[in-house]
């Protein structure tokens, strides 16, 4: 076992031992490794890392550690930078786990049910990879494959992760079982850039990766009245008709894609609303 | 695969753990390896909080945390809430209360409720909310919570010294 304690040491210990099990928070990762399920000959740990940790503004960018979290993604200014990702962190299951739980784990597990997701999603979130032989930068989209399927090399780990400080309300909302501890049924991102009269939505739970509702983006931000930031109830109707097309949801043990196609509809008018008031008559 | 020996801190004593395997939770530690049975295993997968300790200060799942990777940080457990035998507040309140019934759960509920009295700011009183949100992770079958919060609200009176 290595535990690092800069970037280099970890990068240094993957290319070692290129089968490694990455550990940060180890949310995802014990539980497998409790069950059996999970072989290992070596681990590196790095959750002390501290290059890995925080996060810094450059420009109108942030840069979040792949170390960021949960419970750091709400504290400070995070939840006025990225309200988004600060409300998605409160839903993940609880207090213990959000204390441990890293962006770095949430991208690298790739769960269709990742919270902090579709908020990337719907910021066209950059992911920063390291190894000994450097550095290299996908879009989310480029990152994330398939169902738990990411384009991560046996060497490489996740450093950070590039979002844009946008000026406009955002929402994440997630339907579950219940409040506490659940993982989704269906979770939508929606942030809106003001200066470039642009509505983004993510969506999460309702494919096998996050998926953007382009179409439904195209129609609502030449719908929206940009001067006094409204809009009228039939394109509300229309948007939320337009994302649940965007989403390709299956039956599982946690809901049916009827269900979620539904839900997706509903948390897309419900986010639209919250962020944008209806057209005066 | 053994993890060598290597020492852990457990409520300020250094405890040398010499064949452990390298999968070993800190939970599995704790109980079998240190003789520390206090924190309890149920679920293994961070759903239940009935192994909840903190770890720097962190409300954590030992059942979640690597034992070996968790060498050279502070682990305090419910057995280091009270070292001297005398009961810590939040014991206090939780018998006061009547908020342990199996007693299951206690001991992660203790670890929670003693993280949120610490993480308030001074002479705070947690509302309802920060209350149910602060033991979200901890799961009780028996009492269906009511004298918990009960306990929570006699909990934070005994630390800000309004209640003897």
């Amino acid at each position: 076992m290595t535990i690092a304690r800069t970037l280099e040491d970890a990068c240094t210990a993957l290319a070692e031992h290129p089968d490694a099990l990455l550990l940060a928070g180890g949310t995802d990762l014990m539980v497998g490794i409790n069950r059996g399920q999970v072989g290992f000959d070596h681990v590196v740990v790095i959750d002390r890392v501290d290059e890995l940790r925080g996060w810094r503004r450059e420009g109108d960018e942030l840069v979040l550690g792949a170390g960021l979290t949960y419970s750091e993604m709400g504290r400070g200014e995070l939840p006025v930078l990225l309200p988004a990702l600060a409300q998605a962190a409160r839903t993940v299951g609880s207090p213990q786990i959000r204390n441990a739980g890293t962006l770095g784990g949430n991208l690298a597990t790739s769960s269709p049910a990742g919270d902090t997701l579709p908020v990337l999603a719907a910021l066209d979130a950059t992911v920063v990879l390291r190894s000994s032989h450097g550095t290299r930068q996908l879009a989310l989209d480029r990152f994330v494959t398939g169902v738990k399927q990411n384009a991560l090399e046996p060497e490489e780990l996740i450093e950070a992760v590039r979002v844009p400080v946008l000026d406009g309300p955002q929402e994440f909302l997630k339907v579950g079982t219940r409040n506490a501890m659940v993982i989704s049924v269906a979770s939508l991102a929606l942030v809106v850039d003001r200066a470039g009269r642009s509505v983004r939505v993510g969506l999460g739970s309702v494919a096998p990766v996050p998926v953007r509702a382009i179409e439904a983006e195209a129609f609502v931000d030449g719908a929206i009245d940009w001067d006094t930031g409204s809009l009228p109830d039939a394109a509300v109707d229309r948007f939320s008709g337009l994302v649940a097309e965007a989403a390709r949801p299956i039956d599982d043990q946690r809901g049916t894609a009827a269900y979620r196609s539904h839900a997706i509809g509903v948390l897309a008018r419900r986010a639209l609303r919250r962020a944008f008031s209806e057209s005066a008559p | 695969m053994s993890a060598g020996p290597y020492v852990l801190r457990v409520n300020g004593n250094d405890h040398e753990v010499p064949d452990a395997h390298l999968g070993e939770s800190l939970l599995w530690v704790l109980r079998e390896r240190l003789g520390l049975p206090g924190s309890k295993n149920a679920c293994e997968e961070g759903e239940c909080g009935s192994c909840s300790v903190q770890v720097d200060g962190e409300l954590v799942c030992s059942c979640l945390v690597l034992a070996a990777a968790a060498v050279g940080r502070e682990v305090t457990t419910i057995e280091g809430l009270a070292p001297d035998g005398e009961l810590a507040d939040v014991q206090r309140a939780f018998v006061e209360a009547g908020a342990v019934q199996c007693g299951f759960c206690t001991p992660g509920l203790l670890m929670a409720v003693d993280t949120l009295l610490d993480d308030l700011p001074d002479g705070g009183d947690p509302d309802d909310l920060i209350v149910r949100e602060a033991i979200s992770g901890n799961l009780c079958r028996c009492t269906g919570y009511g004298r918990i919060l009960e306990a929570v609200s006699i909990a934070a009176d005994l630390r800000r010294g309004n209640r003897t």
